[in-house]
């Protein structure tokens, strides 16, 4: 478990020690990458669009290492051979050689065009959609959170992506508020999310697509990659690679969730519900979200933190949990909140003590968060960017701890 | 004329002085004082740009570390940014524009002395303008491309992002004036015979990154002035809510900014250009390629904009378009580096520290120009584009080409300017604290951004497992901040206590090591007759041209008149841009009244003394 900010150095003695290993093979490492070691590596690709940037740039490395190595050993060999010694007359004044001028001007031309063609094959062959059934996400940037939206399945998560492996994935990205990028390395490359522009009625607001296709299942970090401002570091992400049974029962326990407020849900995403639904029993997972609200009738404390999230606090304003009466969509949709591994955008885990340090005092682990304190309000004045202002909870320590166990009952 | 007699003619000059004190330095208008000007205001920039990158570095030491807040992080990194381009290599290059070009064409000022002044006091008062935010709190906070709409009154509400734009918009001006000015004065104050295809290549680059400077900053000015409107009048160029476009802020800015990586990159290519034939003692090998590679350099550099905006989502065949532009500059950069490797085959070499400096570049700008090739290939710069990867690939450019250019130009030009040369053993300590500094910080960057490390950011989480690359990296940076105390240290001693230097100490070609060191305020007595591009280095034609030059001549040519009108415009315009902070009407409007004021004065003052 870690906190941000922690004050101390938390480097484990185990990354150290491998840290130092890994010294004298940087450039092995360059190329093989180290699975596992670096969560955020670039070289170490798990989809598709990984792989055709990962080859690219395999190839690109080697032209750039023989380059590098005939000017430096020419350089060198310049160096030694004609350092001024002693007795040395004046040299042979040469102004230039057609020959030669010719010669490296067409050597490093045809490099390029070597680089340039595989280049712009890939330009095209990663911007464009992998298949006509590609799943799609809508992907929103806000300070500093991910909201993502799975149009089809109707289904609205934050800060932990859900994404069946073998199926190929449509990100659309937009922002809300300035301009994010969407990074997650094992997965491929960077694309910005610009805020969406007003247009005219009838016109489509432009947007931003990532195309890939997970191969692997896994938990995958990332974060954001353009400076949104004062908590840019702290704008994580993670994404959760499971296999479709997983990822169907995953979305039909969402909708369950739903489903228990809302009994008139539209209809098409109700026949989602039981398909998928169904399609996971099959599969023989268990619907933990199925349980979700006999949970919570179980547990008194997450009961009381319950009626405080919803009555009190008022936390529905901004937030919404399916299910209930929280419905405010400023902030992350918290449905399901106990199956998420990280909290507030993949910069702590997940756990009672974390959520609580949270609830109490959000901007010692994110100044600037869009979130007030117990102990002190957002002010629209200091939230920048932020139409409203929102007084401050006023929770005191043992109601802080029943609103963490309701939110962690959310499963 | 024997060189004895020339020494003797020298000698005999103490008797002109020229004036002193500190308002003759305010009221200069010679193009030598303007330039030491600009050297040593931007060295104290370098050192105020350095300090806030070692704080950068110390907060990043460790992982998820909180040394200092966010805020004051987002806004050392933001002003470090700032700073190192606007306030430290744009300026000393201008320092050497303004010392060197003059003394190479056979002219005796610049084309227009008292706009060289303005310039110089525009460029100090914007750099101290831009900079007073720190002493409120509320320095820049966007970042140096401060991206629209992080700029905007609803994500940066106070006054951090008003310092930044207008004191960058006051900077402008200086750099378009000081443009104007190089283009004339090498256009039409070169020396009889001094023809375009004879001037060092110093002189040239000067010239193309001069037309650079007026077609490239006007870009910047009318984006910063969009970015003031919307920030003080409520206008929407770059509000989505009301249809503007953050985007268009993108395309503005990289319109100026490529171009400006080549007004930074192509002065170091001339000083090393100049400095290789010197210390090979061979001319300059292939000198029309080199000039026609630093045009085209030039030329191509206004296309090519939108590869730092590969992730923006232009589309494939904009992309494409330039991946293409941009991997096309790489094979006239390529044509300079094996020009100045062929320039050294055959010469003898001597291991001067200006020498190192030329040599340094060419081994690590060659590393900074190969990691630029892998982002030109569009599909990498996805992974790495804003990553730390990108980090070593700028500073290997920046650093390692411009700087370490302009750092073998003061070694070189130094004894010029001053007339005793720099200590050499400080000087070798200077360039291998340097090169070892610089290599330890930037090149471990190239690890932290293959292994996802963003930049820009506060802290990293230790998970990232990037934290070696970052201590590597900071111990870099205090070597390199050690090489930079070193540096100051010899350009104090040896400016006062070096062995003198003589009017050509390195043996060298061109014109201004004709002439006594320091010159004369006026230059050349009389004006040389040049019949090669090494007039110096034909023995015949050399001892034509030392008559001439270093002669005392029967009467003082005539010099412009000191003038103070240009340090008052300088600060009326200031204070005028500054005051649009207000947002109010007729404040803003009350300040332009002592612009046009000192503009009038200006104008009425005769630039020449009575009688001439």
């Amino acid at each position: 478990m870690r906190v941000f900010p922690i004050w101390k150095s938390t480097v484990t003695p185990r990354l150290r020690a491998s840290a130092v290993r890994f010294l004298p093979v940087l450039f092995l490492a360059l190329l093989a990458g180290c699975a596992g070691e670096f969560p955020q590596s670039t070289i170490d690709p798990r989809t598709d669009f990984a792989d055709i940037i990962h080859s690219l740039y395999v190839s690109v490395f080697w032209w750039t290492m023989l380059i590098l190595a005939v000017v430096w050993v020419a350089l060198t060999v310049t160096l030694l051979r004609f350092r001024a010694k002693p007795g040395d007359g004046k040299p042979k004044q040469i102004r230039g050689h057609m020959g030669l001028e010719i010669g490296w001007t067409v050597g490093p031309a045809l490099i390029v065009v070597a680089i340039a063609i595989p280049t712009i094959q890939a330009v095209f062959a990663t911007q464009r959609p992998i298949s006509e059934d590609a799943m799609v996400v809508d992907v929103t940037g806000h300070r500093f959170w991910w909201e993502f939206h799975y149009p089809e399945q109707g289904v609205t998560t934050a800060n932990e992506l859900w994404l069946p492996v073998d199926r190929a994935i449509t990100l659309r990205l937009s922002s809300t508020d300035v301009i994010h990028s969407f990074w997650v390395p094992m997965l491929g490359g960077k694309r910005d999310l610009n805020p969406t522009v007003t247009v005219r009625e009838g016109e489509e607001p432009k947007v931003n697509y990532l195309y890939f296709t997970p191969r692997e299942t896994g938990l995958y970090m990332g974060q954001c990659a353009e400076f949104c401002g004062e908590s840019h570091a702290f704008m994580a992400m993670r994404v959760n690679v499971v296999s479709d049974a997983e990822f169907d029962a995953w979305t039909a326990g969402w909708l369950e969730s739903r489903g228990a407020a809302i009994p008139a849900a539209p209809a098409i995403e109700g026949g989602a519900t039981e398909e998928a639904g169904q399609e996971a029993e099959e599969a023989g997972v268990t619907l933990q979200a199925a349980a979700s609200m006999s949970a919570v009738d179980l547990d008194p404390l997450a009961v009381q933190g319950r009626d405080i999230f919803l009555n009190q606090a008022t936390c529905g304003a901004c937030h919404a949990v399916q299910g209930t009466a929280a419905q405010g969509r400023l902030a992350p949709d918290l449905t399901q909140f106990g199956l998420r591994t990280s909290l507030a955008s993949g910069i702590m885990e997940n756990t009672p003590e974390n959520v609580a340090a949270w609830i109490i005092d959000p901007w010692r682990f994110k100044p600037g968060a869009n979130m007030p304190g117990t102990q002190y309000a957002m002010d629209s004045r200091i939230v920048s960017g932020t139409p409203f202002a929102w007084p401050a909870t006023g929770l005191d320590d043992e109601q802080v701890r029943a609103v963490a166990a309701y939110l962690l009952s959310l499963k | 004329m024997s060189t004895a007699t020339i020494e003797q003619a020298h000698a005999g000059h103490g008797a002109h002085t020229e004036p002193t004190g500190l308002w003759s330095w305010i009221t200069t208008v010679d193009h030598k004082r303007i330039a030491i000007m600009y050297f040593l205001a931007a060295t104290f920039f370098f050192f105020v740009g350095g300090v806030e990158a070692l704080l950068i570095r110390i907060q990043l030491w460790n992982p998820e570390q909180a040394i200092f807040s966010a805020e004051l992080y987002n806004q050392l990194f933001t002003m470090h940014g700032t700073t190192m381009v606007f306030l430290v290599a744009m300026p000393m290059a201008v320092a050497f524009f303004n010392y060197v070009v003059p003394l190479q064409i056979g002219a005796r000022d610049v084309a227009f002395p008292r706009l060289n002044a303005l310039s110089f006091w525009i460029f100090l008062f914007g750099g101290i303008y831009i900079n007073l935010g720190w002493f409120i709190g509320a320095a820049p906070h966007a970042s140096w491309v401060g991206y629209a709409t992080l700029t905007s009154t609803a994500y940066s509400p106070g006054l951090n992002t008003d310092f930044w734009f207008i004191g960058l918009s006051i900077i402008g001006i200086a750099s378009i004036a000081g443009g104007v000015n190089f283009i004339t004065t090498i256009v039409n104050m070169r020396a009889p015979g001094m023809k375009m295809m004879r001037m060092p290549l110093f002189t040239w680059m000067t010239f193309v990154t001069s037309f650079l400077l007026i077609t490239a900053i006007p870009v910047i000015a009318v984006a910063l002035i969009f970015l003031g409107f919307d920030r003080t009048f409520g206008t929407v160029f770059f509000d989505p809510s009301m249809g503007g476009d953050p985007v268009l802020w993108q395309h503005l800015f990289w319109i100026f900014g490529h171009p400006e990586v080549y007004i930074l990159i192509l002065p170091s290519f001339g000083v090393i250009s100049d400095i290789i034939p010197t210390f090979s003692k061979k001319p300059l090998f292939g000198y029309p390629i080199v000039v026609y590679a630093g045009i085209l350099i030039g030329f191509i550099g206004w296309g090519v904009w939108s590869h730092h905006m590969f992730t923006t989502g232009l589309g494939p065949i904009a992309d494409s378009f330039f991946v293409a532009a941009t991997m096309i500059i790489a094979i006239p950069t390529g044509v300079k580096i094996f020009n100045w490797i062929a320039t050294m085959w055959g010469g003898t070499i001597r291991f001067t520290t200006a020498m190192l400096f030329c040599i340094g570049l060419l081994a690590v700008f060659t590393v900074g120009g190969l990691s630029g090739i892998m982002h030109a290939a569009a599909p990498i710069t996805l992974q790495q584009h804003d990553s730390y990867f990108v980090v070593a690939h700028f500073h290997y450019v920046i650093v390692g080409g411009a700087m370490m250019g302009l750092w073998a130009g003061l070694y070189y030009w130094f004894p010029k300017v001053t007339g005793r040369l720099l200590n050499e053993t400080l000087g070798k300590w200077h360039f291998w604290t340097t090169m070892v500094g610089f290599n330890l910080t930037f090149f471990p960057m190239h690890f932290s951004g293959l292994y996802g490390m963003p930049r820009r950011i506060y802290t990293y989480s230790a998970d990232l497992n990037v934290d070696l690359f970052n201590q590597l990296a900071t111990i870099g940076a205090f070597i390199f901040g050690i090489s930079a105390l070193i540096m100051v240290w010899n350009l104090w001693h040896s400016a006062r206590k070096g062995d003198t230097a003589g009017a050509n100490p390195w043996e060298a070609a061109t014109l201004e090591w004709s002439i006594p060191s320091p010159p004369h305020h006026y230059n050349f007595p009389e004006l040389p007759v040049i019949r090669s591009r090494e007039p110096l280095w034909n023995d015949g034609e050399r001892e034509e041209v030392l008559a001439v030059t270093m002669l005392e001549p029967e009467t003082e040519p005539v010099m412009p008149v000191p003038s103070y009108w240009p340090i008052l415009l300088a600060l009326s315009i200031t204070v005028a841009w500054g005051l649009v902070m207000t947002g109010i009407w007729w404040v803003i409007v009350l300040g332009i009244l002592p612009v046009f004021f000192c503009t009038l004065m200006w104008a009425f003052e005769p630039a020449f003394p009575e009688g001439h």
